[in-house]
This record gives structure tokens, C-alpha cells and sequence, in this order.
């Protein structure tokens, strides 16, 4: 069992030498034991079925896949923790993630000599990542964050979508003509 | 009440979908005082059970069971087992349609005398004229409550209209409105009026939208002689030696397999379905599948062309809040070929939320550039374009062989290729959408792609000659008297209107047809 991302209290969070240690071109992304972290948004991640590594490097691809500098880290993390409860389940889907992951790295390297988690620009990452949108791997990823990120509730406000009016008597009282700037 | 009739009761008028064009009929047969039994695959709701929420609403109503697609479309590519986004529920689709309640123009029933010999395209006149349907309009208009006809005022524009409509009028259209919909603007037949909510493609919780499910159906269901079996699934149309069709074999609630006999089948269950039962109900008699004596049937399958084009400001425009689609130009409906092609579009307002607009907005899409627009959601107004499609023998509802359901029945393919005149339409349109934009300060314009298929037609159509089609002018098939076709798959072509008050019209001219019919003694 994966637990829920938790708002970790500094306290129980890895020592701060730690990860000054781990800082890398990933920013707050951290990987403490079974856990991915983020010290910064104060959550954590545990991955059992993945390796950490995998679901760091998962994270900063969704990122990278929907850029939205106004959307925390953990929004990303959230829309990929099913692929860590269901690479438990389901074997070929963890070969697909985990190899999907290595052949990032490996181009990453090849073309950086670093990690693709661990490339300092967004470019960088962003041309390994058009060379491989064909790949079942790269659909299966873009496929599931296009719902999984633009369908969590907590996001909409940043986009300035209200959600649900029904309840709310819809809108006939509330702005459905303001506009006026027209 | 809901009156049970029985398995083996072969008086009933048995109809196969509860949508627009099944659940009027039934309800108008009904209320005439013929028993009817409708079989609807999917479950019942009522509308406080409805989701403003548009994937959970997805999961409550859409038709999810398999299907799969072939061809060019861009839809075969990003969504290839969801070829069209209906439902699946006892209402049908007009549980999360729109409302744009549109009358054809004359000539949009004389395609091929009006447009010509267009290569590639099966053109055929339909067989009756706009004269002809001209009082079912009327009944369809007064029963739905469509605005702007008897009587009823428009619906106040939302912000996205507002935006429209100075856009349009910049660039000097005239013919721009709120439109005719079928959206309550004041309370009207016991139901109340638009709260503005703005969930209208998710199922109107506040009744002011009509749909079969809530202003139909329990009309029909108060005279004693409709009865409605949701989760029922036809599988297939029997028939005897003489060819007369005898009844259906559905799946119930519970996965059993039933025999309901019948003296008439009418077959409704949108333009995918209803071929894809005609076809599965193939015999030794006939073993093309049912009316097909033509080889029409599937074939001619039109979705509208369609496409989106999406403004994005410098300031907020909260194109969400309020009706999804009250607003229209009509300006370029007409037909007027020196635009360089046959056939006219509508443009009308359109508003996605968050989670659908990333899902539809450029399918496939990523990077900077998709997300870039997706930041200016809050500034963004929409409008969807709706025009005329070219028939096409090849675009196609065939059998899937290698593919079953759940029930082993095989599952639809529907395979599309875009006609040269629906590029050159749709090429058209999105210019002209973006200059409306333009021309009120959009800083970006966006022309998007066509979803999955709201509108499908064609797929059963009526001509004159049994050789030409499958159904005649009241939806009689050509080949077994007893057998009707009551849906959009009847259309013989498409038009430029959104097509559901058209359906409704075909539906209780086809009432009268039947009644009268019965009364000879027919059948
Ligand atoms: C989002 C959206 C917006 C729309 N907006 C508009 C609009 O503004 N204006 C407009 O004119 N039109 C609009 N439409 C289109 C409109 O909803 C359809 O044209 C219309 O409902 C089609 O009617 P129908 O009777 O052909 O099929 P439907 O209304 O789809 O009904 C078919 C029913 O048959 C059932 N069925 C199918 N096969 C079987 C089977 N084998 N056994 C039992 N039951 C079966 C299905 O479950 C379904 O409930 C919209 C559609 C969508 C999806
Ligand atoms: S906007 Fe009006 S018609 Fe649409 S769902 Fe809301 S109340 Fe119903």
C-alpha cells in the first residue's frame, strides 16, 4: 500500500543536510528512502511498486509535459501516483513506466551525460521528450495527465474556472453578463 | 404510471432507443393511444441525479461500450474507440444536448437539384420538402418550447455571447441572436426557467432545458400506454417467413436474454446503433441485414462539420457561467457557392470547462503552447461551427467481426474521410470565426479540431426509390412494412442545422403515419 501524499511536518522530513545533499537541477523534487519529497510544499510521496527514482523523474515529466508555473509540484504528483498503485497491479504497465524512465536517462545522458531528471533546462528535457511522443510510454504518461491533472477541482481555481454551480443557484445571480470591458 | 405489458404481447409497437427521435415517437403514440414498449440500453436518472462535473457526468451518461474507427479523421487518431460523444440513457442524447432548435432551409431537402453532381458525394434529394414538415415544425417548436417561436423571448446572452456578438457585428454579420433554443427563458409546461447554471451538456438540473427524459417520457407514461425498460439492449430483429418483422431479442437488467414480440419495431438508437442492429439482425431471408435490399444501410454517415475556434483576451471573459450554446450568427447558412463550396454553416456559441477543454482543445497536444492557452481559460470565449457534410457511400457503420461486447454482439466501426467541400467549408469557417474574435481584441486565436461526433446522421436515409436508400418519407423501411427507422439516420442529408428539432418533427409526422396505418388495419 502507497500511502496518500502526506503534508509532512518538517520534523519527520529528512534532515536538512540531506537534502541539501540531493538538491538538483529537479529543484524541490527529493528522493528520501521509498519516498519522492518535496520539503518546499511540505509533502511526500512513499513508492513501493516503482522505484522513487522512476516517480521523481515521472513528476518532473509531467511537468514538462503540461508547464503551468502557477501549479505546484504536488498537483503533478498527484495525476502520477497511479502509475505507482497500479504498477502494483499490473506488471506490464511497471515494465512500460520503468523502461520508459531508462530510456530517458539514457538519452539524457548520452546527449548530457546527466540524468534526464537532473537536465537544467526545460529545452533539454523537452527535445529528449519530442523524440520519444510516439512511444506507447510517452502516450500512456500524456494520456493519463491530460485527466489527471486538469480534472483535480483544487487546480480550477488557478485557471479561474469555478466548477459546480447548481448548487450555488447557478449563475443568473452571479455574473453570467458581467462582462464590461467590452 | 408505467404499464408492464407482456413478453408475448405482439399488439405492441416496440421502440428500440428512448432519445429524441424514440422517445417522441413513443410518447406521441402513446398519447394517440397505441401501446408501446421502448427498450433503452441504458439506465434511468433523474435530473437531480445529474454531475456539474464533466468527466464523472462522462462516466454517469456517456455511451462508453466498445466501438472502433477507421479512415483519415483526426478522431480515429486521438480517440479511436469513442467515433461519437452520445448517451447512453433513458433520454438518449437530448440528456446533454444543447437546445439549438433549428428549422432546414427549402433548399437543404433538394441537396442534388440545388448543389449538382458533386464527385464523390451521394447526393440525393430527400423525399419530401420543407412545406411538407412545415406544421411538424410547428408542433416540434411548441412542444419543446423552443424560443423565439410561439411567442416565447429569447434567452439573455451570457458573457461568452456578448463577446460573439460584438465580434460578429464588427465584422458585419446581422443574423446574430441568442437563437432559437429549447431552453425555457420564462417557466413553461410545468417547467421552470434557465438558472444560468451552465452544465447544459451534463444533463439540466433545473428541468429548463427539454429532453425526453423529463418532458416526454412521463407524459407518455401517464396515459397507461408507455411503458420504458431501461438496460435493455437489443441485439437483433426477428422476423417470420413472410418477412414481417415479429419482435426483438434484448438483454436485460439482470444479463438475461428476452424475446419481446411485436406488431411494429421502430429503431432508434442513433445513427451508430440503429445500423449497427439492422446490420447484426442479418438471416437466411435476408442476409445483408435487415432493409438493406439497397446496400445503404451504415453507409452515407454524415457527423456535421464541425470545428471550434477559441478567443483568448486580455481580460476575463467566463465564457462557463450560463447557457452553453445560447447564441448563434446565421449569416453564412445560406448557399452561396462563391465561397468555394456547396452547402452553408452555422457558428454558435460553445463553452468546454477545465477538464474538457484540455481533453478537446488540440487532442494530442503538449508543451508551452498548449498550456500557454490553457492559462488564458479565464479570458477564453468559444464557438463551434456546424455545417452542411457531403454524404459519402464510403463513410461508413459496418460490423466488427473480430470485436464483440459484453453481449457478443459485434461492435460498430465508423469509418470517415472528409469530403474537399468540408475542408473548404471548415477552412472558411475557422477564418471567419477568428476574425470575429479579431476584430474585438483577441490576442490569440485558436481553430480546433472536431470532437467526437455530437450530430450522426445519415446512416438509414430516406429517398424516394428503394434502390437509393433505406426508409421512405415517413421512415418506413423500403423492404419490410412493419420495420421504421425513427431517428437521425433517416436524414438523406444533413444540413447546416443542428439536427434534433428535425428528428423531433420526423418523429411525430411518423406518429400520425403509424396511427393512421394501424387504424386501416395495416401491419
Ligand atoms: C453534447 C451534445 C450537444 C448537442 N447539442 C445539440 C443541440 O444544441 N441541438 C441539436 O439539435 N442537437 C444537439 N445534439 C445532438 C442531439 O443530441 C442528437 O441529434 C439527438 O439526440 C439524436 O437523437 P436520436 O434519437 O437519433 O438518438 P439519441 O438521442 O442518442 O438516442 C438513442 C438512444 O438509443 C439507445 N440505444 C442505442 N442502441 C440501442 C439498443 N441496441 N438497444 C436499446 N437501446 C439502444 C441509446 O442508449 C440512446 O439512449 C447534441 C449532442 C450532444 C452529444
Ligand atoms: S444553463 Fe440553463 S439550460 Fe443549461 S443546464 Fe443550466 S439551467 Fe439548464
Amino acid at each position: 500500500m502507497t500511502t496518500l501524499i502526506d503534508r509532512r511536518s518538517p520534523s519527520r522530513g529528512p534532515s536538512r543536510r540531506n537534502i541539501l545533499g540531493m538538491i538538483g537541477a529537479t529543484g524541490a523534487l527529493m528522493i528520501s528512502g521509498l519516498a519522492v519529497i518535496n520539503p518546499r510544499e511540505a509533502w511526500g510521496l512513499e513508492v513501493v511498486a516503482l522505484k522513487p527514482e522512476t516517480m521523481r523523474t515521472l513528476i518532473v515529466m509531467a511537468r514538462d509535459v503540461y508547464p503551468h508555473d502557477r501549479i505546484a509540484d504536488r498537483f503533478y504528483a498527484v495525476a502520477m501516483k497511479p502509475y505507482e498503485t497500479d504498477a502494483a497491479k499490473d506488471p506490464a504497465l511497471k515494465a512500460l513506466v520503468e523502461e520508459g524512465v531508462i530510456t530517458l536517462d539514457t538519452l539524457a545522458k548520452a546527449r548530457h551525460g546527466v540524468a534526464y531528471a537532473d537536465l537544467g533546462w526545460e529545452d533539454q528535457r523537452v527535445a529528449i521528450l519530442r523524440e520519444i511522443e510516439d512511444s506507447a510510454f510517452f502516450q500512456k504518461v500524456r494520456g493519463g495527465l491530460v485527466v489527471g491533472l486538469y480534472n483535480q477541482e483544487e487546480v480550477w481555481p488557478i485557471f479561474g474556472y469555478e466548477g459546480a454551480s447548481a448548487e450555488k443557484g447557478g449563475y443568473i445571480d452571479r455574473g453570467f453578463s458581467d462582462i464590461s470591458w467590452l | 404510471m408505467a404499464a408492464p405489458f407482456d413478453l408475448n404481447d405482439d399488439s405492441v409497437v416496440v421502440i428500440v432507443g428512448s432519445g429524441a427521435g424514440g422517445g417522441t415517437l413513443g410518447t406521441e403514440l402513446a398519447l394517440k393511444g397505441v401501446k408501446v414498449v421502448i427498450l433503452e440500453a441504458g439506465k434511468r436518472h433523474n435530473m437531480e441525479d445529474f454531475v456539474n462535473n464533466e468527466w464523472e457526468s462522462f462516466a454517469q451518461l456517456a455511451w462508453t461500450d466498445m466501438r472502433t474507427t477507421s479512415g483519415s479523421w483526426r478522431v480515429h487518431k486521438n480517440f479511436p474507440n469513442l467515433p461519437a460523444w452520445i448517451v447512453k440513457s433513458v433520454g438518449g442524447s437530448t440528456v446533454h444536448w444543447a437546445g439549438a432548435s433549428l428549422r432546414f432551409q427549402e433548399h437543404e431537402f433538394k441537396t442534388r437539384t440545388t448543389y449538382g453532381d458533386l464527385d464523390g458525394a451521394n447526393l440525393l434529394d430527400w423525399p419530401i420538402t420543407l412545406a411538407e414538415l412545415e406544421p411538424y415544425y410547428a408542433k416540434a417548436e411548441d412542444r419543446m418550447g423552443v424560443t423565439r417561436t410561439n411567442g416565447i423571448p429569447g434567452l439573455p446572452g451570457n458573457n461568452n455571447f456578448k463577446v460573439f456578438e460584438a465580434g460578429a457585428k464588427k465584422i458585419g454579420y446581422t443574423e446574430v441572436s441568442t437563437g432559437r433554443m429549447a431552453i425555457n427563458s420564462q417557466p413553461r409546461h410545468d417547467r421552470g426557467s434557465c438558472q444560468q447554471i451552465g452544465f447544459c451538456f451534463q444533463g439540466c438540473k433545473s428541468g429548463a432545458k427539454w429532453s425526453t427524459l423529463i418532458a416526454e417520457i412521463p407524459r407518455g407514461e401517464e396515459t397507461g400506454n408507455l411503458e420504458v425498460r431501461p438496460e435493455s439492449m437489443v441485439l437483433k430483429i426477428e422476423h417470420d417467413n413472410s418477412g414481417k418483422a415479429t419482435g426483438v431479442v434484448y438483454v436485460d437488467k439482470d444479463g438475461k436474454t428476452q424475446r419481446q414480440k411485436a406488431r411494429i419495431v421502430a429503431v432508434a438508437g442513433n445513427s451508430i446503433e440503429s445500423p449497427r442492429l439492422l446490420l447484426n439482425s442479418a438471416s437466411s431471408m435476408f442476409p445483408d441485414g435487415l432493409a438493406n435490399s439497397s446496400g445503404q444501410v451504415g453507409r452515407n454517415y454524415m457527423r456535421h462539420m464541425t470545428g471550434s475556434v477559441y478567443g483568448i483576451f486580455e481580460k476575463p471573459v467566463h465564457m462557463y457561467r450560463g447557457t452553453t450554446m445560447a447564441g448563434i450568427v446565421r449569416d453564412e447558412a445560406g448557399f452561396n457557392d462563391k465561397r468555394g463550396f456547396v452547402g452553408g454553416y452555422e457558428m454558435e456559441t460553445l463553452s468546454l470547462g477545465v477538464p474538457f477543454m484540455a481533453a478537446f482543445l488540440d487532442p494530442g497536444g503538449w508543451g508551452r503552447s498548449f498550456t500557454s492557452a490553457m492559462d488564458g481559460y479565464v479570458n477564453t470565449a468559444g464557438l463551434w461551427i456546424v455545417g452542411e457534410d457531403m454524404p459519402q457511400e464510403t463513410n461508413r457503420v459496418t460490423l466488427n467481426t473480430e470485436v464483440k461486447d459484453k453481449n457478443g454482439m459485434p461492435v460498430a466501426n465508423v469509418h470517415f474521410d472528409d469530403h474537399p467541400n468540408d475542408i473548404a467549408m471548415r477552412t472558411h469557417a475557422y477564418k471567419q470565426g477568428a476574425a470575429m474574435y479579431d476584430s474585438v481584441g483577441a490576442v490569440r486565436t485558436l481553430p480546433t479540431p472536431p470532437y467526437p461526433s455530437t450530430h450522426n446522421l445519415g446512416t438509414n436515409r430516406m429517398s424516394e426509390k428503394p434502390r437509393d436508400g433505406v426508409v421512405n418519407k415517413h421512415g418506413q423501411t423500403h423492404d419490410i412494412p412493419n420495420l421504421f427507422v425513427s431517428d437521425g439516420s433517416q436524414f438523406t442529408t444533413g444540413g447546416a442545422e443542428n439536427p434534433t428539432l428535425t428528428i423531433v418533427a420526423l418523429a411525430i409526422r411518423q406518429a400520425d403515419f403509424i396511427a393512421g396505418e394501424m387504424s386501416k388495419n395495416a401491419f
